[in-house]
């Protein structure tokens, strides 16, 4: 179904990038080089203001590789077209931003264009950062310019033609990049208001959380209706959400501020690296987003907080265990001391009841957890489980998953777990190796409020 | 009851399923490398190979194991005997307190079996897990190179049983 969308999409792609490629539709000048401005320029106040909007912004997590500098780029994004590469946003004048001034920088955030003229793929998001407000777009400059300049120069994108010809981007923008998406709504508080700011732009939550149409764009119809990143499930935030235990805006402020709830367990993948960066944030940045996302998500129905949830868990000797009982032995051998030892998230396992990955309609982030675990934060207390991939083969992976979803949902078994398995295996140990995984940001905390 | 191969041998194990390995390893089978240190697969002390992969063996329960070919330190030589891994480690004088050495050379050994000339980051990302509480990482490093070295040109070690895979 990925081929077929694929060839759809290049087919589509070729017929739209034909009919737009006018020169003055794909065409933009290039914003002339400046010499690099110096430090002493810049506002420590606005520096830090930039610091924190990076972090919002989730900036590093992109554009950091494992073991790479910050800012510095290279890390591989898949996507259904091919491979494309982070660039290198750090103050460096020859594969750097150094050059660019802040109408460039400003003009790269808005439309995805960099100052040379060149189109730029929406892997990096424009289409939200185009919400961006000149103030903030202004700290943010301030703030990258003011890093430690790395020499990193582009590695080139894997893309098959005529995707790797960039004046299809124009064509993509025709259709997709909107700058009237977010409005402000007057009939709502000033603190759902900066929420809706933060998520519609600089925070991209849709960027993953919002599934993807053909040509690789958010579909408008289905916003936050679940998406994915880096080969995890991006979970539906709206009334779709699978959570057992609804969210509400506490449970959504505790988690994205702290990266873990006791009704939903701990924050992983790529999610656990925006955690870490909205822990170095402004509160009320944290908690405006929660406000708005609550209102996404929507009532829930009643009868669903945690009491009513662990209560209806189903008991141990329950048919699940007869019916896979290799499942059942693994579980209890490997899974249950921790995450039945009543030792409270983070630093215990969750109730499994609990658990959104085993509720959820697509299994990947099961099989990721069960492989690779959950790695402990540098320099910070923070929640571990090993992984498994080298002690269980894909049939004890697949049976101990066959039997959590019987045991702990009154959901539909899962279909073809044998290939979610294989592929987890195979996409974990790439993503392990290029993404350079949740840090405590920054890594000196006595550093936090400073440029 | 089950049958547990470790180190090329069967052994009739008479425990709970849920037992993890470490401690049949060590508390029945009297093969004491591998080493108990946090029990939560987060330090790397325990490591052994099963199927050629290394595995902490404190949270890998007996029943994972119907069917595999478990390794042990004491499976790759001896003390008159060292296997390449084991005399690449003495050679460098790696060990300080000793503790974690028996995990590092699991996983090395592993390493090594499927990649015979690992670069340093090869091995700092293999070895990554495991913790050193001396500091004796550079010269963890270089026995691990200098293992590599060894491999190549010594004759085969002692016993391979299980470990290559």
């Amino acid at each position: 179904m990925r081929r077929s969308a694929t060839i759809g999409g290049i087919v589509v792609a070729l017929i739209v990038g034909g009919a737009v490629s006018g020169f003055a539709i794909a065409w933009r000048p290039a914003i002339a080089a400046i010499e690099p401005p110096a430090r002493k320029s810049f506002d420590p106040e606005m520096i830090k203001r930039g610091r924190e909007l990076a972090a919002l912004g989730n900036c590093n997590d992109c554009h950091t590789v494992r073991g790479g500098k910050d800012f510095a780029g290279g890390l591989p994004v898949p996507t259904p077209f091919g491979t494309i590469f982070s660039t290198n946003i750090t103050p460096d004048p020859e594969t750097g931003i150094r050059r660019w001034s802040e109408e460039a920088f400003r003009r790269a955030m808005r439309s995805g264009v960099d100052r040379e003229g060149h189109h730029l793929y929406p892997t990096f998001p424009y289409d939200h950062f185009t919400n961006v407000s000149d103030q903030d777009d202004r700290a943010l400059y301030a703030f990258l310019m003011t890093r430690e300049p790395v020499v990193a120069p582009a590695r080139t994108n894997e893309l098959p033609f005529p995707l790797n010809q960039r004046f299809v981007i124009a064509g993509w923008k025709l259709l997709f990049l909107h700058r009237d998406a977010y409005r402000p709504d007057s009939t709502r508080s000033a603190e759902w208001n900066r929420g809706a700011y933060l998520v519609e732009g600089l925070a991209h939550c849709g960027a993953c959380h919002t599934p993807r149409n053909a040509l690789g764009a958010e579909r408008a119809s289905a916003r936050f209706a679940g998406g994915e990143s880096d080969y995890w499930s991006a979970y539906a935030i709206n009334a779709q959400s699978p959570a057992p235990v609804p969210w509400n805006v506490d449970a959504l402020y505790v988690y994205l501020r702290n990266g873990w709830h006791p009704d939903h367990g701990t924050a992983r993948g790529p999610m656990a690296e925006v955690v870490s960066n909205l822990s170095s944030v402004p509160a009320s940045d944290v908690h405006a987003i929660a406000v708005h996302m609550a209102g996404v998500l929507g009532s829930p129905a009643p009868g669903r907080d945690r009491a009513t949830v662990v209560a209806q868990a189903k008991p141990a000797a329950d048919k699940a265990a007869q019916t896979d009982p290799q499942g059942a032995a693994i579980y209890a051998a490997t899974c249950a001391p921790c995450h039945e030892s009543g030792r409270p998230p983070p630093y215990g396992g969750i109730k499994l009841s609990l658990s959104t990955a085993i509720n959820a309609p697509d299994p990947r982030n099961l099989a990721n957890i069960v492989l690779t675990g959950v790695r402990p934060v540098e320099g910070e207390r923070s929640p571990i489980m090993p992984g498994f991939a080298s002690s269980m083969t894909d049939t004890q992976v697949a049976a101990l998953m066959n039997y959590l979803r019987a045991r702990f949902t009154s959901r539909a078994p899962w279909k073809d777990l044998a290939k979610t398995i294989e592929e987890a295996r195979r996409t974990q140990t790439a993503f392990l190796q290029t993404s350079a995984g949740p840090r405590s940001m920054p890594t000196d905390p006595a550093q936090r409020d400073k440029p | 009851m089950m049958t547990l191969k470790v180190n090329g041998r069967d052994h009739q194990i008479d425990a709970d399923p849920d037992t993890p390995l470490l401690y049949v390893l060590r508390d029945d089978l009297k093969l004491n490398a591998a080493k108990y240190g946090c029990g939560l697969g987060q330090c790397g002390a325990c490591t052994v190979i099963v199927d050629g992969r290394a595995v902490f063996s404190c949270v890998t329960p007996l029943l994972l194991l119907e069917g595999k070919q478990v390794t042990t330190l004491e499976g790759l030589g001896t003390a008159q005997q060292p296997a390449p891994i084991q005399r690449a480690f003495m050679e460098e004088q790696a060990a300080q307190c000793g503790y974690c050495i028996a995990g590092m050379m699991m996983r090395s050994q592993a390493l090594l079996q499927r990649n015979s000339k690992p670069t340093d980051a090869d091995i700092r990302a293999e070895l990554a897990p495991h913790l050193c509480r001396c500091g004796t990482h550079m010269r963890i490093l270089r026995a691990v190179h200098h293992a590599a070295r060894l491999m190549e040109t010594a004759e085969l070690p002692p016993a391979k049983s299980g470990g290559a895979q």
